[in-house]
């Protein structure tokens, strides 16, 4: 079966979507996310969508659903990369992407991750003091 | 709706990957008719979604992809066809956030905000043709 392929650097997991997804494979890309970041315990997840030509409505819905699985499983997403008339176009179909944190380029996606995960454990080492 | 066609094309809409295919060859056309980048995405966008409901909604169809010209201006011309179950109320389908399942409810209106025309023939029983075009 097609796949798109999973990255693991450290805590975090990245993905690059170089193909034009069809929509079974873009529901197996979030189970496979989903489970992996359950099985390494990932702090973060980082989609580059700059091959992307365009995101509809299934995609951008797709998208959404792995930012908040990840989410309940203590995983930061962000998604880097969409082009300017793929975002023009998203707003005019009327998705917003709520909830999902997006970056201009990878460089900059993976700093926010690192200053997110870094930040929460600081809040948890925190929690901890005050107990 | 008014204009001439000048050429056309026809592709089934039987499962997912033929609208990934339809996405494709719909890029072909707004690629040599130069449309603008924003343009292009715009009208491979409306595509996929009518192109989704065509398969989803109306149980597999086709398109018709057509060059349209009027006096002095060009455009594509998109023609998603199906005899499924079609659509009892098109205003209520038009809603954004609508759903009869368990999609987004943005096909209909989103593809309509995309594109410069658009219209939408069904009736219960008799399938469903939803018309659009982007003029250049
Ligand atoms: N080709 C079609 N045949 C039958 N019903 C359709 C068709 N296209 C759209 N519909 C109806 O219109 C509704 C809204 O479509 P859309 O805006 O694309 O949202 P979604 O596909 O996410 O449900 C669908 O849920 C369906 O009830
Ligand atoms: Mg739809």
């Amino acid at each position: 079966m097609e796949r798109i392929p999973i990255l693991r650097m450290g805590n975090f997991l990245l993905v690059t979507i170089q193909v034009d997804m069809h929509d079974k494979l873009a529901l197996t890309l979030q189970d496979d996310l989903t489970s992996k970041i359950a099985d390494v315990g990932a702090k973060g997840v980082l989609i580059d969508i700059s091959s992307l030509e365009i995101v509809d409505s299934f995609i951008g819905r797709t998208l959404a659903n792995i930012a908040s699985m990840a989410r309940v499983l203590d995983a930061q997403t962000v998604v880097v990369g969409m082009q300017p008339a793929v975002a023009i176009t998203l707003v005019e179909l009327g998705m917003s992407l709520p909830g999902i944190r997006t970056a201009l380029n990878v460089e900059s996606g993976m700093q926010y991750l690192h200053e997110t995960v870094t930040s929460d454990r600081d809040s948890e080492e925190y929690d901890g003091d005050s107990d | 709706m008014t204009g001439t066609v000048t050429k056309t094309e026809t592709l089934p809409i039987k499962d997912s990957s033929d609208v990934v295919f339809v996405r494709q060859r719909v890029r072909v056309w707004a690629t040599e008719m130069k449309l603008s980048l924003v343009d292009q995405t715009k009208l491979v966008t409306a595509a996929s979604e009518l192109g989704r409901n065509t398969l989803e909604h109306g149980g597999g169809g086709q398109l018709e992809i057509s060059e349209v010209v009027n006096g002095l201006r060009k455009g594509i011309k998109l023609t998603f066809s199906d005899k499924g179950p079609g659509i009892p109320d098109i205003k209520l389908a038009l809603t954004d956030g609508y759903t009869s399942r368990q999609g987004m409810g943005l096909g209909l209106g989103g593809s309509k905000r995309l594109m410069n025309e658009f219209e939408i023939q069904s009736a219960p029983g008799e399938g469903t043709t939803v018309t659009v075009i982007r003029w250049k």
